[in-house]
């Protein structure tokens, strides 16, 4: 297998690495980036679990090619906290109990994260065709929509105290 | 200081202790321990559901640069399986192959292409046998034996007749009959299955991270099959992403991953794929049900008779113990004495069922709701009538010897009744719409465990030092469910002290004590009892040491968590200098607490294996189901779900609540999408496209009440939470669907193209008595 330049930003750091045509983006995340945080669910665009932002959207890491990364920026879930404070969506999932085993929760909270970047008051249709990508076998959801609204309405609050 | 007291931790919504892990990625599931530099495992697996193996042939794998290690059923000697009575299975195929996907060779290698070209070197030698793929012909005259132990490819017959049934019949004013028919399901956990193992060569030690509800179990197994001293083996159970019952039992996975880690002495991760993990299976097998009901005008249940056939696969598991969940839990909701059950569970070359959330219960719940509810229809009463005329007068024991000293389904069906606006609504919605109503229940553990020992059933050590913190040791299984919180919130409240001063490690086995793991709802009642009951011993010792610090007798100190004092007017003593005076005599404390069942809990004598179902206490739970039917596509839509739960006091209502959801929601999957579908014992339904789990965008608002009928011996009252709910969906379904466009489905998934034939049926049967109507009235 012939390998490329991979030079992109990780979670805002800049990399060099030198990498397989065909690995995976999820794989390189894993195992050459070693930001385990992304799940792998499925064996190939079934479940969402591997969801990350690449420039701005929401991608299945198991379906995007890290040479395709190319020159991008991709985010993952260890790129949410700052100055070791969780972000909004982190912490309504914690709170609300939208994460019970955490699996599906990565990738749960990078699509969420894509969502309120483009719809930042989103109703819960918007939510729903949003995250229809991602199976979450643990919540039936509910609590899931729950948190993704508990985000918003904190950060709304913070935004008018401020 | 007059106005501090204890905290209060019980009965608050609390997110989990190990949430902050969950949502910034830093939690370590299995996968995640598979570090750059161990070795990848791999199975090679059966292209053929039953034949002799002959020959496996890896001589050409071994010579592969990067192999580090092959192994065939010739490396393992020893049978593994969760039923001391039923071990029946090998870590990889040894002489016989009894399902297609059945492991039959593993390599470790150092990447995964080398693993992969190892596997494509292994050749299978092999002599077809007749493989039966449905209950049916598994059990025909001419059918060859699976397992010779089992004659006739019953794994387990199960009979009872109990009370007066051709009494209660001959007395009822209306006998209904009806045939039901369950795909089988999966639990689809959204972690596929992984496990990473570590062999010591210096040492002769093995550590294993496996994916497991069951730690022990797979501890015990390990032993088993690898013929290793349990002392020289370490189970650590990393963070898991879900089971609900497919990981209550060891699982070759496990066993091959540590085996592969001996070979090669060294680290080897074996991560599955998806469709391994819809082989490896252990869901909620295909069942057929017979139900038969005598009902009085009134309502009341006078008499059941009922036939369950479980189709099982190439091994046991925990079928044995499925079919008779499936007898006994026909008992322990309603008032009914007659009750006839003949169980059959039948070994199929198929991949082997196991304990799926509601083990054993929720296709006979189903199939006994649904028919209520017919009969309800039939006598012109109210399902919640029917329902009503039925209750348990707790403290008491069901026909069956099953123990019931709290009962709150009074209460969740007045709940979900008012809630759901029923008295108002039903009959009265416009047309395709409907709305639905049923009952079940779950046991909070199993009283008796299937291995015997004589020990306690659960364990739970702290540990208390210098820094004044609580170390919180358990063996019980977190799996996403809140144990962990559960545990943490029981120490907590006992104490008084802030969650915060506790820390809570839980299932590795140089570490913890053991605990037989999470499954039956049992962690709960059992973990939380034994929880509760250190933590007084802790108190205890506390109290003691702040006497002697105030020099009063120990009954005149008042704990108020932070703060030990001798009565109101005293200043007191800080936790921290209360846990100094205590070290001072004995160093670091370290006390114990264990919790043990009732014998009376533990079920009856009046049939073989009438032990199962003996329960501490059982979760009730009602719940309303409101649909909508597209006339044209016969698609229905869930457009609200009502459910009320009674587990007892809440320990942590915001898990409750999310127990609860997600129970309904699974019954939701299993009622109206789910069921695995094979080709001549090849799945083809391996995948979470093919297999239809409900996105976001079909799942409905659920509305939860929580019901607490304080169980007197639970830990403050606690019951189950987790399981309960589940059943209640489907009979729901049913009677919604029926209540909106007047068709009945027996067979599950009630899926679109299931219900427009009924639909289409029905529309058939209707235009012809109009036609024969207008032909008798010419
Ligand atoms: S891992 Fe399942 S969609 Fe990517
Ligand atoms: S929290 Fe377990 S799958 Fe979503």
């Amino acid at each position: 297998m012939s390998k490329s330049m991979l030079s992109l930003t990780v979670n805002g750091r800049t990399r060099d690495d030198v990498v397989p045509d065909n690995m995976l983006l999820v794989d390189y995340l894993r195992e050459v980036v070693g930001a385990t945080g992304t799940k792998v669910g499925c064996d190939g665009g079934e479940c969402g679990a591997c969801t990350v932002i690449v420039d701005g959207k929401a991608r299945h890491a198991c379906l995007t090619l890290a040479v395709s990364c190319n020159g991008k920026a991709v985010e993952t879930v260890e790129s949410l906290e700052r100055n070791g404070r969780m972000s909004a969506l982190q912490r309504a999932f914690n709170e609300k109990l939208g994460a019970q085993c955490g699996f599906c929760t990565p990738g749960m909270i990078m699509a969420s994260e894509a969502l309120l970047r483009h719809t930042p008051n989103p109703n819960d249709d918007d939510i729903r065709r949003e995250l229809a990508a991602n199976i979450c076998r643990c919540t039936g959801y509910v609590k899931i929509i729950e948190s993704v609204h508990a985000a918003v309405a904190e950060t709304s609050a913070k935004e008018a105290a401020e | 200081m007059n106005d501090m007291g204890p905290v209060q931790t019980i009965g608050v919504p609390t997110p989990l202790v190990d949430g902050p892990e969950k949502v910034t990625g830093r939690a370590m599931f299995a996968a995640d321990y598979c570090v750059a530099d161990s070795l990848v495992g791999r199975i090679l697996r059966s292209p053929v559901a039953h034949a002799k193996v002959k020959k496996v042939d890896v001589s050409k794998a071994r010579e592969i640069p990067g192999v580090k290690a092959v192994l065939t059923g010739e490396d393992c000697n020893q049978t593994f399986g969760v039923l001391p009575i039923a071990q029946n299975e090998y870590p990889l195929a040894k002489y016989r192959v009894r399902y297609r996907g059945e492991p039959i060779a593993a390599v470790a290698a150092v990447d995964v292409a080398t693993a992969q070209k190892a596997l494509d070197a292994i050749t299978f030698e092999y002599e077809e046998l007749p493989a039966y793929f449905t209950a049916e012909e598994a059990r025909a005259e001419d059918a060859i034996d699976l397992h010779e132990e089992r004659p006739g490819n019953i794994e387990r017959d199960v009979h009872y007749d109990l009370g007066d049934v051709e009494d209660g019949f001959a007395k009822a004013d209306l006998v209904m009959e009806e045939e039901y028919q369950c795909a089988e399901i999966a639990q689809v956990q959204s972690e596929p299955h992984a496990t990473y193992a570590e062999y010591d060569t210096q040492r002769d030690k093995l550590t294993v991270w496996p994916s497991t509800q069951v730690p022990f179990y797979v501890h015990l197994m390990l032993e088993r099959t690898l013929e290793m001293e349990k002392s020289r083996i370490r189970v650590i159970k990393p963070q898991l992403g879900g089971g609900f019952g497919c990981r209550t039992e060891t699982l070759n996975v496990e066993l091959i991953c540590a085996m592969l880690a001996r070979a090669a002495g060294g680290r080897v991760g074996l991560v599955v794929s998806r469709e391994e993990t819809f082989i490896t299976h252990r869901g909620r097998p295909e069942t057929a049900v017979k139900m038969k009901i005598g009902m009085r005008a009134d309502g009341k249940l006078l008499a059941a008779q009922s036939e369950c056939v479980q189709r099982g696969g190439g091994y046991s598991g925990y079928g044995i113990v499925t079919i008779l969940y499936a007898g006994s839990m026909l008992y322990g909701i309603y008032d009914i004495e007659a009750i006839k059950f003949d169980g059959y569970r039948v070994l199929t070359n198929m991949p082997p069922p196991g304990a799926m959330r509601g083990h054993g219960t929720v296709n006979m719940r189903f199939a006994f709701e649904d028919l209520m509810d017919r009969m309800a229809t039939k006598l012109g009463l109210d399902p919640f009538a029917v329902r009503r005329a039925n209750l348990l007068k707790a403290p008491t024991f069901t026909f069956n010897d099953l123990m019931v000293n709290s009962y709150g389904l009074d209460e969740c069906l007045d709940w979900v009744e008012e809630a759901s606006g029923w008295k108002d609504r039903k009959g009265k919605l416009p047309p395709g719409k409907g709305l639905g109503m049923a009952c079940s229940h779950y046991v909070s553990g199993a009283s008796k465990p299937k291995h015997w020992t004589g020990e306690p059933h659960a364990t739970v050590n702290l540990k208390v030092d210098f820094d004044g913190s609580v170390t919180l040791l358990t063996g019980a299984a977190e799996i996403g469910q809140g144990s962990s919180t559960m545990a943490t919130q029981c120490v907590a409240e006992v104490l008084g002290v802030d969650m915060g001063r506790v820390h809570t490690i839980s299932s590795d086995s140089a570490i913890t004590p053991k605990d037989n793991g999470s499954y039956s709802s049992r962690v709960t009642y059992m973990v939380g009892n034994a929880a509760v009951d250190a933590a007084n011993n802790l108190k205890n010792v506390l109290t003691e040491a702040a006497a002697r610090k105030l020099e009063v007798p120990p009954d005149q100190v008042e704990c108020l968590g932070e703060v030990y004092r001798a009565g109101t007017q005293d200043e007191g003593l800080t936790f921290d200098e209360v846990v100094m005076e205590a070290l001072r005599d004995t160093g670091t404390i370290t006390v114990k607490g264990t919790f043990t069942t009732l014998p009376e809990s533990q079920g009856g004598k009046k049939y073989r294996g009438a032990a199962i179902g003996g329960t501490m206490a059982f979760s009730y739970a009602a719940q309303v189901v409101e649909v909508t039917v597209d006339p044209d596509t016969a698609e229905i839509s869930v457009d609200k779900v009502w459910v009320a739960h009674d587990c007892g006091k809440a320990l942590n209502p915001l898990s409750v609540e999310g127990q609860v959801q997600g129970s309904v929601w699974m019954g939701m999957g299993q009622a109206m999408t789910e069921g695995t579908r094979y080709h001549d014992g090849l799945g083809i339904t391996g995948n979470m496209l093919d297999y239809r789990v409900p996105t976001i965008v079909e799942s409905p608002p659920i509305e939860v009440k929580i019901v607490e009928a304080e169980d007197p011996h639970g830990p403050f009252g606690a019951k189950e939470a987790g399981e309960g709910s589940l059943s209640g969906f489907l009979p729901a379904l049913t009677a919604a669907v029926a209540d909106a466009i007047g068709v009945r489905a027996a067979d599950l998934p009630l899926t679109p193209d299931v219900l427009l034939k009924l639909m289409e049926d029905k529309a058939r049967a209707d235009k012809k008595a109009a036609a024969q109507d207008s032909a008798e009235v010419a």
